[in-house]
């Protein structure tokens, strides 16, 4: 699910890294004042230990093929919500710096996508109050239960909420022509089975904790018994409010009669040039109306390094002619640097 | 090789490579965080059928390839992640956006396909440019930088301690894996009985190793906060280097180069 940064435009990126970045800071701001120096290492251990154990295959019983662990889900049943969206804020950056697994400018997006639906609104949302659940009934056996409900359920939640957001992150970029619609269609299913065999190898590990060293599990004491409830309503409300508003804004867009037209009044406005220039078919990007032209207004007001390169062509095929060669120039240009920088490089050797 | 030892190969390998001296190397590295994500804003910025315009960009990773004496070839192996996924998403293009946008001889080109190599290329560049920023700086000056750029110490700390433990994680998990292997022949993975012990049991292994870790930072005087080396101050080759490099981002960006260079050839 790690998105690249080719998958974004700049002005979607920058929105959530001030997303995550908030999220940080909060979660940054309540360690601090809980004031525990020796979680830091924990942290630290837990971090590298998920980001290695994500590489095991798991195999699953009965197919060919093999599963992955959730690193989001593990991480805030051990270290808690905001010490687990640290740690896993820092395996994203690892793994994008380090291993070009997402990219830099991609990164805020993809610890929300990632990390803040599977520290916050799996822990609050999901882990603790299934672990408070009486629905269970009493005793170690009932305990295993919960576990294993809670990561198979906050697996796939939290999967099914990153998925959508990366398919609202791409059609609000402009990257895809693909329908919003189709594309929902296409990822949810696939996730649907994923969160499912991450919720089961995810419940094994914990309950395999559970078994040996029960209160290295949050909510849970030595004896394995669930500790007693701590309210925190203010958080539950806020996340909740978050999500309702991020599900609620991405199904009204799926709802809207003519999604295309949206996402063409949002962001396509710019390209209006195109659409009497090159002759494209206006009905393929909808249709215009006050709204939209309000909103492309604001649009291209706040639009970040807006598109002029072929707004205000007259010819365009023959300046297309003129990009190929160039570019093509540019190649060979590049070309050039290469065998010069190894030119140079071989008689510093000599 | 299983995936562990091919990530651990890969670690090492970038560390080597950030050891170097070059012109680059040297640098501040805040300076060269800077530049990274300008590029990498401006590249993304440019728009889906902007293709000239963007193969321009082209010149200013491979020039600094060349100048800090990384190959790029080794950067290229990296692709393997991002291109599936971007090409996954950008396939669908051509079969939406059919409208030809322009001839090359007497083939026409749809919008589609001209965005979806353009999604390729962001992909490519995007790439080069991060790889290049990792490539010529240590992690150490990287979070030092970081630190300039006013994060939170305790995020910064934490992603150079999870950094060092990732190479020690990993190791021990190739090890077991590969015993694993080794009792489980003909197996593709971790078998379904094993599914909670095998990690279970490092996980439990390493929440002691945790804290026998800040034990040990105790002992050398650790009190919450870690100092790092100055490093190279922002000095003006600094400034100068990413102030050229945005200004040359900003006129690649709405200057049509490649389109200008064509013309000299092509009316």
């Amino acid at each position: 699910m790690h998105m690249a940064d080719a998958l974004l435009a700049p002005a979607v990126a920058a929105t959530m890294y001030v997303a995550s970045g908030t999220a940080a800071g909060l979660s940054v701001h309540k360690l601090k004042k809980d004031d525990e120096p020796q979680k830091l290492p924990v942290m630290a251990v837990t971090a590298a230990l998920v980001f290695a154990g994500q590489m095991i295959n798991y195999t699953i019983p009965g197919t060919g093929s093999s599963g992955h662990m959730c690193g989001g889900m593990l991480l805030s049943a051990l270290l808690g919500p905001q010490a687990g969206f640290l740690s896993m804020i820092v395996i994203l950056a690892i793994q994008c710096l380090f291993f070009a697994d997402g990219g830099l400018m991609a990164l805020g997006a993809n610890v929300w996508n990632m990390a803040f639906y599977g520290c916050f609104v799996g822990y609050y949302l999901i882990w603790r109050p299934i672990m408070h659940s009486r629905w269970f009934g009493e005793g170690k056996g009932a305990q295993r239960a919960r576990i294993i409900a809670a990561s198979v359920i906050g697996c796939i939640v939290t999967l099914q909420l990153g998925a959508f957001s990366v398919v609202l992150e791409t059609s609000l970029s402009g990257i895809t022509e693909l329908p919003f619609g189709a594309f929902v269609a296409l990822m949810q299913p696939i996730h649907l089975a994923i969160g499912l065999v991450e919720g089961l190898i995810t419940a094994a590990v914990l309950v395999f904790v559970f078994e040996s060293r029960p209160e290295l599990l949050r909510e849970l004491d030595a004896e394995g018994q669930t500790l007693p409830a701590r309210r925190s309503l203010k958080a539950v409300v806020a996340i909740l409010a978050v999500v309702a508003l991020l599900v609620g804004g991405g199904l009204s867009l799926l709802a809207s009669s003519n999604p295309d037209g949206l996402e063409w009044a949002l962001f396509g406005n710019a390209e209006e040039g195109y659409a009497e220039n090159m002759g494209l078919d206006e009905e393929d990007f909808g249709v215009s109306s006050s709204v939209a032209d309000t909103a492309g207004a604001i649009q291209e007001k706040t639009s970040f390094l807006p598109d002029y390169a072929f707004a205000d062509n007259d010819t365009p095929v023959g300046t297309t002619v003129a990009g190929v060669v160039g570019s093509a120039m540019v190649a060979g240009v590049a070309l050039l640097i290469c065998l010069a920088g190894g030119f140079f490089r071989k008689k510093k050797k000599a | 090789m299983n995936k562990m030892d091919k990530a651990l190969h890969e670690l090492g390998e970038m560390d080597d490579l950030a050891a170097q001296d070059s012109p680059i190397h040297r640098l501040s590295p805040l300076a060269k965080l800077l530049t990274t994500i300008a590029y990498i804003v401006t590249v993304v910025s440019f728009h889906k059928y902007d293709l000239s315009g963007m193969a321009v960009m082209l010149l200013f990773p491979v020039l600094l390839f060349q100048i800090s004496g990384i190959p790029v070839r080794t950067c290229f192996y990296k692709l393997r992640i991002v291109l599936p996924l971007v090409m996954a998403v950008g396939l669908f293009n051509p079969f939406y956006d059919r409208a030809p946008l322009l001839t090359v001889g007497s083939v026409p080109v749809s919008g589609g396909v001209v965005s979806m190599l353009s999604l390729m290329l962001k992909g490519v560049l995007c790439l080069m440019a991060s790889f290049l920023l990792i490539a010529t700086t240590p992690i150490d000056s990287l979070c030092a930088a970081l630190r300039k750029l006013r994060l939170p110490s305790m995020l910064v700390t934490l992603l150079l301690l999870t950094y060092r433990y990732v190479g020690v994680m990993t190791e021990e998990l190739a090890v077991m894996t590969e015993a694993y292997q080794l009792r489980a022949p003909g197996q593709k993975g971790v078998h379904i009985s094993a599914w909670g012990s095998f990690l279970g049991q490092l996980l439990l292994r390493s929440m002691d190793r945790a804290q026998e870790l800040y034990n040990s930072m105790l002992l050398r005087g650790y009190h919450g906060h870690f100092h790092y080396a100055p490093g190279r101050p922002f000095g003006l080759r600094d400034a100068l280097y990413t102030l050229g490099c945005c200004a040359a981002f900003l006129l690649l960006r709405f200057v049509n180069v490649a389109e200008l260079l064509g013309r000299l050839l092509v009316r």
